[in-house]
């Protein structure tokens, strides 16, 4: 079953056009200097419109997360990281953290991580792997298998 | 409502209308919230109320950067608005809140970010920046804070495990209960993994069922066969759509809003509150609403139910119906708080707290996004 996938909106096409880029974008008002995610057009700590994108540097640290052993089915069948991470710059996202064991052993909180773009069909998603850790072979051909985007609308109850 | 009460002080429209391909449903939202602040002089800061069609209300409100202490998201069709003028009137003469921002924003012709009310679509922003990483239903979604919070506080899965095991104690006085034969902490961490520490124990049933209320003014209410159940004071506010952009996976920013503002208004302390109802969709959720209503200080739940003080004969009884975990959960189950409440209220409950006088009932949307509490009383 073909991965769920994001559909870009005008607001966030450049975070998306990043990934595919290897790049992991983010936004910084240049009034308050805050930093924010996900995009959106305006600082939403003070209301500017004067914000700029740049390219963080990747390197995040793991806030909190289960290991969801009933996984959708586009995810495989394998029980595994449904994680949320701080990046450096601030802000935290949710991902996958992958190139390690799906285990609370494995997977511990406040853990250095760093981003990794796996690319699915037309898309790249941001994942996050333990710096220390080595690429794994699987997600390297997982990333040149092409997946074809489809509509997530009803992709869950 | 009292005639000349409210005035409308900001006013605006997108900057652009008729074709915005360049601009999404929700951009469009607050690119005339924006306007709209800038007409009246203020900042998404200074608004405390948000009303809005279309579009999610607690989406709205977390990409705005808003914190309300009252929400509207009534919807039903182009009138929606001016139904919203009317209820955000009748909410500032209340006191509900001061400053309320009503938004409208539609990309009728070029259907940006379109796709349905719920914010789930691939284009929402849920659906972008949560739906790739294979969260599910709230079982991978609602659970995502706890391992935070068990690691700030050195709570173990033991004590989780202890809030279902306490909560069947209650289920079992109850003939309607889904679940009433006992439990042990052993038997909730042997149950099925659902997402780990999430087994199936601590998370909430999945039955059918409904609820409804009626609501009068007090001085008609003695004109009703039953003994009256009065509103002592309401809280409301939402945070976000996202579990992944909670402020902090600790505490419910929702929680803590809408449970001061209900306090205040009813002039109530915590020593007062006879009973409690906090909606337990899974076993974490009665450990941050009794921190976050100021029951407990933080991370200091655990060891409050673990000694007792909840469960039968407990100075605070919680969720004595069963709670989600094992009275129903039909999937909203707010208005089964409710219900208890008001039984507790009216000396009816199949474990009643014999006396109780204030009960104090406390519910949560979405995964975090939003809560709402009552507090009932039963003495005019």
């Amino acid at each position: 079953m073909d991965r769920a996938l994001p559909q870009p909106t005008p607001e966030t096409q450049h975070f998306w056009d990043g990934c595919k880029a290897g790049e992991l974008r983010l936004q910084r008002c240049n009034a308050c200097r805050q930093v924010y995610f996900p995009p959106r057009p305006f600082c939403p700590a003070c209301g500017s419109r004067a914000v700029e994108i740049f390219a963080a540097s990747g390197r995040a640290s793991l806030y909190s997360y289960v290991i969801n052993h009933r996984p959708r089915p586009d995810m495989g069948s394998a029980p595994h990281s449904i994680a949320v991470v701080t990046l450096e710059e601030g802000p935290r996202m949710m991902t996958n953290i992958i190139d390690c064991p799906q285990t609370p052993e494995a997977l511990q909180l406040d853990m250095p991580l760093e981003v990794v773009f796996q690319t699915f069909g037309d898309m790249a998603l941001p994942l996050f792997r333990p710096v220390a850790g080595r690429p794994a072979k699987a997600a390297a051909a997982a990333a040149s298998e092409p997946i074809a985007n489809r509509a997530l609308a009803g992709a869950d109850a | 409502m009292k005639p000349r009460s409210i005035a409308v002080v900001g006013a605006a429209e997108t900057t652009r209308l008729g074709k915005i391909p360049d601009m999404s449903v929700i951009g469009l939202h607050a690119d005339a919230a924006l306007n709209t602040l800038a007409d009246a002089g203020i900042k998404a800061s200074d608004i405390d109320g948000i009303a809005t069609a279309g579009e999610s209300p607690v989406a709205l409100a977390h990409y705005l950067g808003i914190t309300p202490t009252w929400v509207d998201g009534t919807s039903v069709g182009g009138c929606s608005f001016m139904l919203h003028v009317r209820h955000a009137a009748a909410a500032i003469n209340e006191g509900l809140c001061k400053t309320v921002l009503i938004t409208h924003g539609e990309s009728g012709r070029s259907r940006v970010g379109t796709g349905g009310f719920g914010g789930r679509a691939g284009s929402s922003l849920m659906g972008q920046f949560e739906m790739p990483f294979g969260v599910t239903s709230p079982p991978t979604m609602f659970t995502i804070p706890v391992l935070r919070y068990m690691k700030t506080h050195g709570v173990t899965e033991e004590d989780l495990a202890t809030v279902a095991v306490i909560q069947r104690e209650w289920a079992a006085m109850n003939p309607r209960a889904s679940y009433r034969e006992p439990i042990t902490v052993d038997d909730v961490l042997n149950s099925p993994m659902i997402a780990w520490p999430f087994r199936m124990l601590m998370c909430c049933l999945v039955t059918d069922g409904g609820g409804a209320l009626i609501l009068t003014s007090a001085d008609r209410a003695r004109d009703f066969p039953s003994k009256p159940v009065y509103v002592l004071g309401t809280g409301e506010s939402v945070e976000t759509p996202m579990v992944s952009q909670m402020e902090d996976f600790t505490s419910s920013k929702a929680f803590r809003v809408s449970g001061k503002k209900a306090f205040d208004e009813a002039g109530i302390s915590h020593g007062d509150v006879d009973h409690l109802m906090i909606y337990d969709a899974f076993a974490h959720l009665p450990l941050y609403g009794l921190e976050d209503l100021g029951f407990c200080k933080p991370g200091e739940a655990a060891a409050f139910i673990r000694d007792r003080n909840t469960a039968p004969g407990g100075k605070l009884p919680l969720n004595t119906n069963g709670g989600g975990l094992s009275y129903m959960h039909s999937g909203m189950y707010g208005m089964y708080a409710l219900q208890e409440s008001v039984r507790q209220m009216r000396g009816i409950a199949p474990a009643q707290i014999p006396g109780a006088k204030i009960a104090v009932s406390h519910g949560v949307g979405g995964m975090f996004g939003a809560a709402g509490t009552i507090i009932f009383g039963n003495e005019a």
